[in-house]
C-alpha cells in the first residue's frame, strides 16, 4: 500500500476548490452555482481529512463530519429557496434576480 | 382682633371661589350678592380693625398673623403671614371701602352682561390679591399679591375678550407691568443676597446696619424696586399700558386703574422707605420720574377726546405727584394724596362709566354735551370729582393733598425749586383739563340722546364718593392754617416724618401761588371750552400747534418708539426663526447620510457573481496582507 | 420588594391589557386604569414608611439581589425622597394619561395601553434602579414603547417624529452605555471588584482627566432627554405628533428622567468634572430659556408651541442644577414636578381642543372662551402657571432656582429672569389666539365633559397646592444637599 503524501491531497483539494469557485463565478444558473459551492465545501473537507491523516489527529475527520452536516442543511434550505425563486420569478438566472438590490 | 386679620383677604377669596366654581348655576341676584357681599363684609372687618387700631395701637406698631409656613429651606423662609401697620391700614381701608362701593355700583352696571359671574369672580380675586399685597409681611408674599393684581387686571381689561383692541390692551398691560415686576424680583434676589432675609421688618432694620448710605448696592436695589413700582404705577417709561387699559369695564378702571392697583408702586416705595432713604440717588430719580411723568401725562390728558383716556392720563399724572412726594421724602403727603385721589378718581371713573352707559357706549367727549340737566346727580358728583382733581381750594380733598406735595416739592429735604415748578405746571394743566372735561361733557348743546338713567345702586356710591371727595381733605390741614393733622399723625407711626430745609419763605406764599395757578387753570379752561372760543378756533388752524396736539394725543409717541425699538425686532427675530435654525444642523447630518447611501449603493447592484468576486478579492487582499506583514 | 412589585404590576397590567383587548376594549381600559391607580396607592402608602425615617436622608427602601453575578450586575432597586416624589408624579400623570386616552384611541387599543403602561414601568424603573445596567435597561424600556406610541397613534408626520425621537435618544443612550462601561472598568481597575452597583461606583476616585469624558457621555445622554438647547430638536416634533397621552408622558415624565439622571448620576459620580463644567451648563440653560421662549412665541401649531415652552422651562432645571446652590436644587425638584403638571395640563388641553376642532393650528382657533367657559378658566390657570405666577407651583420653582443661582452667578440669573417676561409674552399669545377674539368655529363646541373635568381638576388642585404648600416636597428632597460637595454650604 503506497502512501499518499499529504501535500498531493492538498493540491487536489486546491484544484477542486478553484474549480468550484470558477463554477460559482461563471455559471448563471443558481442550481449549478449551488453544485459548485458543494464542490468547494468538499474541497475544504478533503483538506481537513488530509491534514488529519498527516498529523494523526481525529480533528480533521470530525470537522469533515461538521461540514457534511452543514452542507446538508445548507443545501436543503438553498433548494427550498431555489424552488420558491423558480415559483415566483419563473427563472433561475442570477443575472435577473436583482430584487434585493435596494 | 389680630386673629381675624385673615378674614380680610379670605372673604373676597371665598367669593371668588364660589363664583368661579358655581357661577353658572347661580341667579344674577345671588351672584351680585356674593360678589358685592364678600367685599362689604371685608370692609366691615376692616372697619372694626381700624377702629381697634386707632383706639389702642398695638405695641409693636402692627398687628400680625402667621397663617402657615409657606416654605423654608436653608435660611430662605417665607410664611403666609399678614401684617397690618398704619401704612397698610390706610390701603386696606381704601381697598375694601372703595372696592365695596364699586362692587355695589357694578351690580347694576354689569347687570346685562353675559359673564356676570366671571366679572364678579375676577373683581373679588383682585380685591383679595390687592389686600394680600398690602398686608404681606414678606416680599415674596407681597410679590404674590403684586402678580395677582396684574393677573386680575389682565383678566378685567380683556373682560370683553371678543374685541381685538381689548385683549391687545390686556396683553400689553400684563407684559409691560411684567417688565417692571421682573426688575423688582431681581431686586428681591439682590436684597436676599445682601441681607439674607425677605421679611420686611427685618429688611428695614438690617438695611440701616448693613448698607452705607449712598452705596452703589443699595442704590441698585432701590432702583430695581422702583422699576417694579414704575411698571405697576404706570410711570415713565412704562406708562403706555394704562391709557389702553381703559378697554375694560368702567368699574374696573375705577377700582384697579385709578384707586388701588396702580398705586401699588407708591405702597411699595413707602413700605421700603428705609432702603430709599439710604440712597439719595434713588430718591432723586424717583422724584424726577414723578415730576416728568406728571407733566407728560398731564399734557396728554389735555388733548384726549375719549373720556376714559383723559381720566387715565390724569391718573398717571396724579400718581406722578405721589412719586414726586415720595422722592422728596414727603412720605405722608404721598400717602395722603393716594388717599384722596382714590376717592375722587374712583368717583370720576364711575361717573364717566354712567355717562358712557347712558349715552349708549359713547366715549368721545365731543359727542357728549348738554348733559347737565338730563342727569343732575351724575353732573354734580362728576363736578365734585373734577373739582377735587383740579384742587379747588379748601372745599375739596384734592386741594389739601396736592398743596402739601407742592409745598414739600420745594421745602422738603430732597426738594428742589425745579420739581416745584414742574408740579405747579402740572397743577395748572390738571385744572385746565378738569374744566375742559366738565364743560365739554355737561355744558353746550346735546349731541347724543341719553338712554334711561342709572338706578340707585349706581348713584348712591357716586354720592358717597362725592361726599368723601370733599370731606376727607379736612382731616389734614396745612400747618399754618389749622392744627388738624390726623392723617399724618396716623401714618407717621409707620413712616418717618418729613424734614424741612431751613430758611424758606413762609408756607402761605407757596399756597397762594398754588391756589392762583389752579384757579388760573380753571379760568383758562373756561375761556377755551365754554361755548365757541375764538382762541381755540385760531389754534386749530395752525399746523404747528396741531402737530404738537397730535404728538401729545398719541402720548408723546412712546408707543411708536417701543414698537420700532422692541416689538418689531422681536417679531422679526421670532418670525425668521420659526422653523428653528438649529434644526438645519440635524437635517444636514441626515442629508449627508442619504448622499453617502446613494454613493455606496452603487456597489449593491444585485448581481450575485459580483458579490462573490467581491468576497474573493477581499480574501485575497487579507491573505496578501498577512503574507506581507 | 415592594418596588419590584410596583414595576411588575405595570408590566403585567400591560400584557393583560393587550390580551383582553381582543375580547373587550372597555375591560382593557379599566385594567390599565386600575393598574396605575394601584401603583399610585402603593406609592402613597409608602409615604408612611418614609415618615418613619425622620432624618429623611436615608434610602428608606433598599432591595438587592443577584442578577448576573459573573459580571457584577445585580438587581438593585432603592428609593429615597427624591425618587419617591418622582414616582408619585409618574403614577399621578400615568392615571391622567390613561384617562385622556379613553376616547382618543380607537385602533389597536390593547397594544396602545400595553405600550403606555410599559413606558410608565420603564420610567418608574429609571427612578429606582440603583444598578447601572438595570438603569440602562429601564432607560431603553421606556424608550421603545414610546417610539411605538408616537409612530402608530401619532399625527400626520408621526413616522418622521418617531424616527427623530428614537435616533436622538438612542445616540444619547449609546454614549451613556460607553461611559458606563468605561466607569465599570476604571472602578474595577481601582478596587479589584468589577461591579455596576451605583453605591460602589460612587466610591470611584474621580481625579483622572478621562473622567471628564466619561462624565460628558452621561451628561449628553441626559441633556438630550432634558433637552438642552443644541439637542432639543427631537422634542417639538415628538411632542407635536404624539397622541395626547404620549405628549403628556413625554413632557411630564420622560424629560424629567434627564433631570433625574443629572442629579442622581452626573453630580455625585463626577463631582470635580461636573463643577468644572457648571458655568457652561448654566450658559446653555440660559440660552435654552431664552431661545425656547422665542421659538414658542412664533409657533402656530399649539402642541409645538407648548413643546418649546418645555425647552424654555427645562432651561431653568439645567441652570438650577449647575448653580450648585441648595435653594436652587430644591427649586429644580419643584420645577420637575410643577412643569410636569402644568405642561402636561396644557398638552391635555391641546388634545381636548384637537378632539373638538380637528386642528392644532392656533390661527384657526379663536374665541373659544364663549363656547367653553370652564375650559377657558382652566386655560388661564395653566398659562399663568407656565408664566410663573405666584401661588402656583411653577413660581416657587423658578423663584428658588433664580434666587439660588443669583448668589453665585448673578448675570446668568438676571438673563434667565428675563425669561419670565418672555414666558408671559408667549403664554398670553397662546391664550389670546385660542380663547379670545371672535369665535371662528361654526359648529357647536361642547365644554369639557365630566371625565375631562376630573383630569383638569386634579391637575389644577395639585398645581395650586404645590404653589401654596410646597414645604412637604422641600422636606422630602432636603437630602439632595448631600449629593455634591459644593451643595453643602
Amino acid at each position: 500500500m503506497s502512501t499518499v503524501h499529504a501535500h498531493t491531497v492538498l493540491i487536489v483539494a486546491a484544484i477542486l476548490f478553484v474549480l468550484g469557485l470558477a463554477g460559482v463565478l461563471t455559471r448563471k444558473n443558481i442550481i449549478f452555482m449551488l453544485i459548485s459551492i458543494e464542490i468547494m465545501l468538499n474541497a475544504a473537507g478533503l483538506a481537513f481529512v488530509a491534514a488529519g491523516a498527516r498529523w494523526q489527529q481525529a480533528d480533521g475527520q470530525i470537522m469533515y463530519l461538521f461540514i457534511l452536516a452543514m452542507a446538508a442543511a445548507e443545501v436543503s434550505v438553498a433548494l427550498a429557496l431555489v424552488l420558491q425563486i423558480q415559483h415566483q420569478h419563473k427563472t433561475l438566472d442570477v443575472e435577473q434576480l436583482t430584487a434585493l438590490k435596494d | 382682633m389680630q386673629q381675624y386679620l385673615f378674614l380680610i383677604p379670605a372673604l373676597p377669596l371665598l367669593g371668588f371661589l364660589v363664583l368661579s366654581m358655581a357661577g353658572k348655576h347661580l341667579s344674577r341676584n345671588l351672584i351680585a350678592g356674593i360678589g358685592a357681599g364678600s367685599i362689604c363684609a371685608a370692609a366691615l372687618v376692616a372697619l372694626v380693625l381700624s377702629a381697634s387700631f386707632l383706639q389702642s395701637p398695638p405695641e409693636s406698631g402692627a398687628y400680625t398673623q402667621i397663617l402657615w409656613n409657606w416654605f423654608l429651606t436653608g435660611h430662605l423662609s417665607a410664611d403666609i403671614s399678614l401684617r397690618v401697620d398704619a401704612l397698610s391700614l390706610v390701603f386696606i381701608c381704601i381697598i375694601t371701602f372703595i372696592g365695596a362701593l364699586i362692587h355695589i355700583y357694578s351690580a347694576e352696571f354689569m347687570r346685562q352682561d353675559r359673564d356676570y359671574a366671571r366679572f364678579f369672580a375676577s373683581m373679588n380675586l383682585f380685591v383679595c390679591a390687592m389686600l394680600t399685597l398690602v398686608m404681606a409681611d414678606n416680599l415674596v408674599l407681597m410679590y404674590l399679591g403684586w402678580e395677582g393684581v396684574g393677573l386680575c387686571s389682565y383678566l378685567l381689561i380683556g373682560f370683553w375678550y371678543e374685541t381685538p383692541g381689548n385683549y391687545r390692551a390686556a396683553n400689553k398691560a400684563f407684559v409691560i407691568t411684567r417688565i417692571g415686576d421682573t426688575a423688582m424680583i431681581i431686586g428681591l434676589f439682590l436684597l436676599f443676597k445682601e441681607l439674607g432675609t425677605l421679611y420686611i421688618p427685618d429688611i428695614l432694620t438690617k438695611a440701616t446696619e448693613h448698607f452705607n448710605s449712598g452705596s452703589s448696592t443699595i442704590t441698585l436695589i432701590a432702583l430695581l424696586l422702583l422699576s417694579g413700582g414704575i411698571g405697576k404705577s404706570a410711570q415713565l417709561p412704562l406708562q403706555t399700558w394704562l391709557p389702553d387699559a381703559m378697554a375694560g369695564p368702567s368699574p374696573v378702571s375705577a377700582l384697579i386703574h385709578a384707586a388701588t392697583m396702580v398705586t401699588a408702586g407708591v405702597y411699595l416705595i413707602a413700605r421700603m422707605h428705609t432702603l430709599f432713604e439710604l440712597s439719595p440717588t434713588a430718591m432723586h430719580i424717583t422724584a424726577i420720574i414723578g415730576a416728568v411723568t406728571l407733566f407728560i401725562a398731564g399734557c396728554s390728558a389735555m388733548v384726549q377726546t375719549d373720556i376714559k383716556r383723559i381720566l387715565a392720563y390724569s391718573t398717571i399724572s396724579q400718581i406722578g405727584y405721589m412719586f414726586l412726594a415720595l422722592g422728596v421724602g414727603a412720605w405722608s403727603a404721598a400717602i395722603f394724596h393716594f388717599f384722596t385721589h382714590a376717592f375722587f378718581k374712583a368717583l370720576l371713573f364711575l361717573a364717566a362709566g354712567a355717562v358712557i352707559e347712558v349715552l349708549h357706549h359713547e366715549h368721545d367727549i365731543f359727542k357728549m354735551g348738554g348733559l347737565r340737566k338730563k342727569m343732575p346727580v351724575i353732573y354734580y358728583t362728576f363736578t365734585i370729582g373734577a373739582a377735587a382733581l383740579a384742587a379747588l381750594p379748601l372745599v375739596t380733598a384734592g386741594f389739601f393733598s396736592k398743596d402739601q406735595i407742592l409745598w414739600y416739592a420745594w421745602s422738603a429735604d430732597g426738594g428742589h425749586p425745579l420739581l416745584w415748578a414742574i408740579g405747579l405746571a402740572g397743577a395748572f394743566i390738571t385744572a385746565l383739563y378738569s374744566t375742559r372735561l366738565i364743560l365739554v361733557v355737561f355744558f353746550g348743546e346735546m349731541k347724543t340722546t341719553p338712554g334711561h338713567l342709572p338706578g340707585a345702586a349706581m348713584t348712591v356710591p357716586l354720592v358717597i364718593l362725592a361726599f368723601f371727595s370733599v370731606a376727607v381733605g379736612w382731616i389734614e390741614w396745612p400747618h399754618n392754617l389749622l392744627h388738624v393733622s390726623l392723617f399724618s399723625e396716623h401714618v407717621e407711626h409707620a413712616l418717618p416724618a418729613t424734614t424741612l430745609k431751613a430758611g424758606l419763605p413762609p408756607e402761605i406764599v407757596f399756597q397762594l401761588i398754588a391756589v392762583g395757578v389752579s384757579l388760573f387753570g380753571i379760568y383758562s379752561g373756561y375761556v377755551l371750552y365754554y361755548g365757541e372760543s375764538p382762541l381755540l378756533m385760531r389754534w386749530k388752524q395752525s399746523q404747528g400747534l396741531m402737530d404738537v396736539r397730535n404728538f401729545l394725543f398719541k402720548g408723546w409717541k412712546f408707543d411708536q418708539l417701543y414698537d420700532t425699538l422692541l416689538v418689531r425686532p422681536f417679531l422679526f427675530i421670532t418670525r425668521i426663526n420659526k422653523a428653528d435654525v438649529s434644526d438645519k444642523l440635524y437635517t444636514a447630518i441626515a442629508d449627508i447620510n442619504l448622499h453617502l447611501n446613494k454613493l455606496f449603493s452603487v456597489s449593491q447592484n444585485g448581481s450575485l457573481r459580483w458579490y462573490v468576486t467581491g468576497v474573493l478579492v477581499g480574501i485575497l487582499f487579507i491573505i496578501t496582507l498577512q503574507l506581507l506583514l | 420588594m415592594i418596588l419590584i412589585w410596583m414595576i411588575c404590576i405595570l408590566l403585567a397590567g400591560g400584557i393583560l391589557c393587550w390580551l383582553t383587548a381582543q375580547k373587550s376594549v372597555v375591560l382593557a381600559k379599566w385594567i390599565a386604569l386600575l393598574t396605575v391607580t394601584a401603583d399610585l396607592v402603593i406609592a402613597c402608602w409608602l409615604f408612611r414608611i418614609y415618615q418613619a425615617f425622620p432624618d429623611n436622608t436615608s434610602w428608606f427602601i433598599n432591595y438587592q439581589t443577584d442578577w448576573i453575578p459573573a459580571l457584577g450586575i445585580s438587581f438593585h432597586v432603592a428609593m429615597d425622597g427624591f425618587s419617591h416624589v418622582l414616582l408619585l408624579l409618574t403614577f399621578f400623570l400615568g392615571i391622567l394619561a390613561v384617562l385622556c386616552s379613553w376616547k382618543e384611541i380607537r385602533e389597536k387599543t390593547g397594544f396602545y395601553f400595553f405600550n403606555l403602561l410599559w413606558t410608565i414601568a420603564g420610567i418608574s424603573g429609571v427612578f429606582i434602579a440603583m444598578d447601572m445596567i438595570l438603569f440602562y435597561f429601564c432607560w431603553e424600556v421606556m424608550l421603545i414603547p414610546m417610539y411605538f406610541l408616537i409612530t402608530i397613534w401619532g399625527d400626520a408626520r408621526r413616522r418622521y417624529a418617531g424616527f427623530k425621537f428614537f435616533i436622538f435618544t438612542q445616540v444619547g443612550s449609546l454614549l451613556m452605555l460607553l461611559s458606563l462601561l468605561a466607569l465599570y472598568f476604571i472602578h474595577g481597575d481601582q478596587t479589584g471588584t468589577y461591579t455596576f452597583d451605583y453605591f460602589s461606583l460612587l466610591r470611584t476616585s474621580t481625579g483622572s482627566p478621562v473622567m471628564t469624558w466619561i462624565m460628558l457621555g452621561f451628561l449628553i445622554a441626559f441633556a438630550i432627554k432634558l433637552p438642552v438647547v443644541p439637542f432639543h430638536n427631537w422634542l417639538p416634533d415628538a411632542h407635536g405628533e404624539a397622541p395626547t397621552a404620549g405628549s403628556l408622558v413625554l413632557a411630564g415624565l420622560l424629560l424629567k428622567t434627564g433631570a433625574y439622571g443629572i442629579i442622581r448620576f452626573v453630580l455625585p459620580l463626577f463631582p470635580e468634572s461636573a463643577a468644572a463644567i457648571g458655568p457652561w451648563m448654566i450658559l446653555l440653560g440660559v440660552i435654552g430659556i431664552i431661545y425656547g421662549a422665542l421659538l414658542a412665541f412664533s409657533q402656530t401649531d399649539l402642541k409645538r408651541l407648548i413643546a418649546y415652552t418645555s425647552v424654555s422651562h427645562m432651561g431653568f432645571v439645567l441652570v438650577g442644577i449647575f448653580s450648585f446652590s441648595n435653594i436652587a436644587m430644591q427649586g429644580v425638584v419643584m420645577q420637575i414636578l410643577t412643569h410636569g403638571l402644568s405642561t402636561g395640563a396644557l398638552f391635555v388641553m391641546a388634545g381636548m381642543l384637537k378632539e373638538r376642532l380637528h386642528t392644532r393650528d392656533i390661527t384657526k382657533m379663536g374665541g373659544l372662551w364663549t363656547a367653553m367657559p370652564a375650559m377657558g378658566g382652566i386655560a388661564i390657570l395653566f398659562t399663568m402657571a407656565s408664566a410663573g405666577l405666584p401661588a402656583l407651583g411653577n413660581f416657587i420653582a423658578e423663584f428658588f432656582i433664580l434666587l439660588g443661582t443669583f448668589t453665585s452667578h448673578p448675570t446668568f440669573s438676571i438673563i434667565a429672569t428675563l425669561g419670565l417676561i418672555l414666558s408671559a409674552v408667549y403664554s398670553l399669545r397662546m391664550m389670546q389666539k385660542v380663547f379670545m377674539g371672535q369665535q371662528t368655529a361654526t359648529e357647536p363646541i361642547n365644554d369639557i365633559s365630566a371625565r375631562e373635568l376630573v383630569i383638569m381638576a386634579a391637575l389644577s388642585i395639585s398645581i395650586v397646592a404645590l404653589g401654596l404648600f410646597p414645604q412637604p416636597v422641600i422636606d422630602t428632597v432636603q437630602h439632595l444637599s448631600t449629593i455634591h460637595p459644593l451643595l453643602h454650604e
